[in-house]
């Protein structure tokens, strides 16, 4: 079974977030980016499905930028065969919308024939938290978002899921697109020689129009703000000043 | 037009208080009709005040929030509709896109403030960015991020109807893992107690537990507690986990990671307790004490 796990190039999760003052968005130029947490977390447990055997192929893919080659390079030192790279655009600072990136990778899983896309649950960018839904429903096949446990069972996969209440377990038909929680596995560092291998493996460049999709946003960004500040208040001395503060001042308990 | 809502039902029961918000955030926008899967929380939902009609799904193909299934359904009602949405819950989060993708919309997640018809505000990078958007998409498929918003009363009585549609033979449910509890639930309870990686250990959760108790609060912690195993999933706070807005919220043994602020920063009051005075937790907290969590948490405990 070939497994596909979709990467996203994002600002690093360390890294603080700058809102430009004139409102057109996020400065990302000469900040440090790394793979979508939740990317590295989908492509380590892609990993492992081939060290068990169950898996014969991992194949990842990108879709944004020309520099985006990094963070599949980085897929590639961690353990992944091949690479695809969907020149979207050469603005650092445009966001694909999930309803294009679903698209593309639609049309990827038409082309390769994956039993399995593992994909983060959400980017830390633009953190909306649909393109794995989105691309299920374009192929009309099952779906299991936020996944904490996996097990491939045949032509079933048994998914425990973090909901609200605590844990749901459901059990989908393959083929199908798992986006994967933070608690499903530790992902591993690349080995220096294994990162030197990577720069031999293969990585094919492709741009949307070779897949025929039209990427045009759906959503336009009228202005981005920063949130409404918070400002450090006091600080007590003792729990029975707290007590008085919290009665007497702030009057919440 | 009108709005459809995916309402929340969790093992049968309505998610009251996120739907209540949900329905809040949207009754600008037209007229409100919820979609409910099961007898029972569809009783419950008729009573939401601004809801002008039920839609109750009685096939059990749509209980347990299964994706497949509730997307089909909400697809074929989305005719009479300019916007479909719900509460920003794990639940509607995992409908909502695929019934974006199957319209051939973009979704739009988390929004904040409903500005008009066609534009939303909602938060990126983690709430460090406030964005404004507008949709040029001829229906608008979006989730209602709760805690900005007041629940409607419950004084309401809205019809009822029936409704069946198609069903996706592509998953099943197998079992729900959920923990019960007395104590209110974590997004709409008036006080959150959080616990950090400073508690140290499962047991040791017990006295942030018994804070929580004394104030009648719900327990939250932050993602290093979690993934630590002192604290399961669900009690998560932040960017991941769940989004809160309480009167008051108290870090106990929280540094104050950018992804756990981004999960409580909305609360009205914050009191932070640390022994680390450098914590960035401290930047946003109204109310700071420097002290040992393991002494002065329990103190907090005897002297309320």
């Amino acid at each position: 079974m070939k497994v596909l796990v979709p990467v996203k190039r994002v600002i690093d999760y360390n890294v603080k977030v700058r809102v430009k003052a004139d409102g057109t968005g996020v400065d990302l130029a000469n900040v440090k980016m790394s793979m979508n947490p939740f990317d590295e977390i989908a492509v380590e447990e892609a990993i492992r499905l081939k060290e068990k055997g169950v898996a014969t192929e991992v194949v990842v893919v990108s879709i944004g930028v020309k520099q985006a080659q990094e963070t599949l390079r980085n897929a590639l030192a961690m353990g992944a065969d091949r690479a695809i790279l969907i020149e979207a655009t050469d603005d650092v600072h445009t966001d694909i919308e999930p309803l294009a990136v679903a698209k593309l990778l639609a049309a990827v899983v038409k082309e390769e024939a994956p039993g399995l896309v593992l994909a983060g649950k959400q980017a830390i960018d633009n953190d909306m938290n649909a393109t794995g839904q989105m691309l299920s429903a374009l192929l009309g096949w099952s779906q299991a978002t936020f996944a904490s446990e996996l097990a491939i069972e045949g032509d079933n996969a048994k998914i425990t899921r973090e909901v609200d209440g605590g844990l749901q377990t459901i059990s989908v038909k393959m083929p199908t697109i798992v986006t994967v929680d933070l608690r499903l596995n530790e992902p591993r560092y690349a080995s220096l020689p294994n990162i030197m291998k990577a720069k031999a493996k293969p990585l094919a460049t492709k741009t949307p129009a070779d897949y025929g999709v039209d990427i045009s946003p759906r959503l336009t960004v009228i202005k981005t703000t920063e949130p409404a500040g918070r400002k450090a208040g006091v600080r007590v001395a003792s729990v029975d000043e707290l007590i008085a503060k919290l009665k007497d001042e702030a009057g919440v308990i | 037009m009108a709005v459809l809502l995916l309402a929340d039902v969790n093992d049968g029961q309505l998610a009251t208080d996120a739907v209540a918000k949900a329905v809040d955030a949207v009754k600008s926008l037209g007229e409100v009709h919820l979609l409910v899967a099961g007898e029972a929380a569809a009783v419950e939902a008729a009573k939401l005040e601004g809801v002008s009609k039920v839609l109750k799904a009685a096939d059990a193909a749509y209980d347990h929030g299964m994706a497949e299934s509730l997307a089909a359904l909400i697809v074929s009602l989305a005719g009479n509709y300019s916007h479909i949405g719900g509460a920003a819950t794990a639940y509607v989060k995992n409908v909502m896109p695929r019934v974006a993708a199957l319209l051939d919309v973009m979704v739009i997640s988390d929004v904040t403030a409903v500005i008009d018809a066609d534009t939303f505000e909602r938060p990126i990078y983690a709430g460090n960015a406030i964005q404004t958007v507008k949709s040029s998409d001829a229906k608008k498929v979006f989730s209602i991020r709760t805690a900005t918003f007041n629940a409607v009363g419950n004084g309401g009585s809205a019809a009822v109807e029936a409704v069946s549609g198609p069903t996706a033979d592509l998953s099943a449910w197998v079992e729900d893992k959920v923990a019960a509890s007395d104590r209110p639930e974590l997004t709409s309870a008036k006080i959150v107690v959080s616990g950090g990686r400073g508690v140290g250990s499962k047991e040791s959760f017990d006295i942030i537990e018994a804070l929580a108790d004394k104030l009648n609060a719900a327990v939250g912690a932050s993602r290093a507690a979690v993934d630590s195993g002192f604290a399961p999933n669900d009690w998560q706070v932040g960017q991941t986990g769940k989004v809160v807005a309480p009167n008051l919220y108290i870090a106990c043994g929280i540094s104050g990671a950018i992804q756990h602020l981004a999960g409580m920063k909305d609360s009205k009051v914050i009191v932070a307790i640390n022994k680390d005075e450098e914590a960035p937790i401290f930047q946003i907290a109204d109310y700071g004490l420097v002290a040992d969590l393991f002494e002065a948490v329990p103190e907090l405990t005897s002297k309320l």
